[in-house]
């Protein structure tokens, strides 16, 4: 097969094109591991998101709510374990950190469960009640948040082993933008080996393409839906976990805000594309961080001119989906 | 005159429900189905004899695309009965209906274009990875399957798409196959493969339902003809009656003398 590789070209052509622009080369490979690490962070948040539009045409304004909970679940347990956190050892750090991911993800994956039984299976198919019914559930669940963490917002401190930087000469990475690149590229392998690996995997492909066909060859494609929403949930969980501690403060608006460049994101990848999904998060995270050095004052509007640009090109997004 | 054959049909029709009834695979009692607010099938009534090739013909707009996604419950009936192998799966989910050995081949063709052409045909095989033997008999037939194995089903051309779209449904046995105009922008040497393995399939495992605008197609290959017009079954019968008599095809398929060969 021939594969496109013209979109994922754009992300060493957008770094190379910034380099001149930046000028120091320490400064650029230090935008350059924090644009990939926002963009892969922005990944995890958005790939169950783009799978569950695919799959079913779900238009789910709600899933900021996964990831709010997922970063404010994942606080708490921290805080719970705030010796381990500040003690110096990378170890008894992990401990801390890994319990309290792993329960972001659970969380927000039941919360999903249920967020997809009671708000989104009424409104199949009928995407203006799908915006309003889920932009509803986010604001509840925002409401819900302050009255569980209370309203003021939550600072989290990284763990001692996650803090600083690693210095390479006068090249300064954060560790905790390492540990952000390292968890996406996990997460992204591992959607990539179950979609083109594994026949749930396969079901998932055909399904986003043709969900009517794959139901006619004898699968029930909304049980499909159901467990792709759980994952997509827990990995919105995940994301918010991560982008909590990237952030360092948590407020119950965390999700209402990260859910905009979820959707840019998505709306560059392709609709129901994961590949396109990586590609684009990369490139929003690149350009929010290359923008933000060079001119802070347009640093705000950037993706959306980024996302505008693209679509001037590929009106479908980088990697279309083949719908029926 | 007109009345007279069309008693005559309707009293072939008679003789024929009386004869296929006993071995009915699949029957169909006054399905009625409504799209939005447009009323489209209005009382479908036919049968499909098993171990039979029925063709399903009509004019555009008659209803036969409608009838067959209706069987495959892809369509709700508001009204009627659908008997399969005597058990009613008028309110049975899609998925439940192809599990009791319906496969359905739509007239799109629908196969999955970023999946390649073996994983097309692996996800068909619900119950098991496809036997080599079943996949040497379908490439015989279907040479451009084999040679394009691994290539997205997308880059194949009209054709081959097709013939994916046939050997999805054929991957394993199935009791009845619904198709949906196979014959629709085939080469003719993919016609006359085409015509061989249908041939087989009901003569060996299989029966088959398939609507076709192709009469010179239908014509050699339906055992039995169930003509739609206007969201009814208008006739039923024989092939070989029908297609002996111009006058009746003119009247209900509009189809002039030169189409007849």
């Amino acid at each position: 097969m021939k594969r496109d590789l013209l979109p994922l070209l754009l992300i060493p052509l957008l770094a190379a094109a910034a380099f001149p622009l930046v000028g120091s080369s320490a400064s650029w490979v230090t935008l350059t591991v924090a644009g990939l690490a926002m963009g892969l962070m922005i990944f995890v948040m958005a790939s169950g998101l783009t799978l569950t539009f695919g799959l079913m045409d779900v238009l789910n304004f709600g899933h900021g709510a996964f990831i709010a909970v997922g970063a404010f679940v994942a606080a708490s347990v921290m805080l719970a374990l705030g010796t381990w956190m500040q003690v110096d050892s990378l170890w008894l750090n992990l401990a801390a950190f890994l319990p309290a991911v792993l329960a972001a993800m659970a969380v927000s994956g039941v919360l999903g469960f249920a967020f997809e039984r009671v708000i989104v299976r009424p409104v199949y198919g009928q995407h203006l009640k799908q915006i309003l019914v889920t932009t509803g559930g986010l604001i509840v669940a925002e409401q819900l948040l302050k009255v569980v963490w209370g309203p003021d917002q939550i600072t989290l401190t990284r763990p001692t082993a996650l803090r600083g930087a690693i210095l390479l000469g006068d090249i300064a990475i954060e560790k905790y933008r390492i540990l952000a690149v390292i968890v996406g590229l996990v997460v992204f392998a591992a959607l990539a080996l179950t979609l083109n690996r594994t026949r749930i995997g396969l079901l998932i492909r055909a399904g986003v393409e043709n969900g009517e066909m794959v139901e006619a060859l004898g699968y029930r494609i909304r049980r499909l839906f159901v467990g792709v929403f759980v994952v997509g949930s827990a990995l919105a969980g995940l994301g918010g976990a991560m982008w909590g501690l990237y952030q360092e403060t948590i407020t119950a608006g965390i999700g209402g805000q990260v859910i905009v460049l979820v959707f840019i994101v998505i709306i560059i990848g392709g609709l129901g594309s994961v590949g396109g999904c990586f590609v684009g998060a990369l490139l929003v995270g690149l350009t929010a961080n290359y923008i933000g050095f060079l001119a802070p004052k347009v640093a705000l509007g950037s993706n959306i001119l980024l996302m505008a640009l693209i679509l001037l090109w590929r009106p479908q997004g980088l990697y279309p989906v083949a719908k029926r | 005159m007109w009345t007279a054959r069309i008693l005559r049909a309707q009293d072939s029709r008679v003789r024929w429900k009386r004869a296929v009834h006993v071995s009915a695979l699949l029957s169909l009692r006054g399905v009625k189905t409504n799209i939005g607010r447009y009323h489209i099938l209005h009382g479908v009534e036919f049968d499909v004899a098993e171990g039979g090739l029925t063709m399903l013909l009509g004019r555009n707009g008659a209803g036969k695309t409608t009838t067959l996604r209706t069987i495959m419950g892809l369509w709700r009936a508001h009204e009627g009965e659908i008997h399969f192998a005597g058990r009613d799966i008028a309110r049975l989910s899609t998925p439940d209906i192809a599990r009791l050995g319906i496969a359905y081949v739509p007239e799109s063709m629908a196969i999955f274009g970023d999946l390649t052409v073996q994983e097309n045909l692996v996800l068909a095989a619900r119950s098991a990875p496809p036997e080599r033997k079943r996949l040497d008999w379908i490439f015989a037939r279907f040479e451009a399957l084999k040679r394009f194995w691994n290539l997205p089903a997308g880059n194949l051309s009209g054709g081959q798409k097709q013939m994916l779209a046939v050997a999805r449904a054929i991957i394993e046995p199935r009791r009845l196959l619904l198709i949906d105009e196979p014959t629709k922008g085939l080469a003719p040497a993919i016609i006359v493969n085409m015509i061989a393995a249908f041939r087989e399939l009901k003569d060996g495992e299989s029966t088959l339902l398939v609507v076709e605008q192709n009469f010179a197609f239908a014509r050699q290959l339906g055992d039995t003809v169930a003509v739609m017009d206007d969201g009814r079954v208008a006739h039923t019968g024989t092939m070989a009656a029908f297609a002996a008599d111009a006058g009746l095809q003119q009247h209900l398929l509009g189809l002039g003398m030169g189409e007849h060969q």
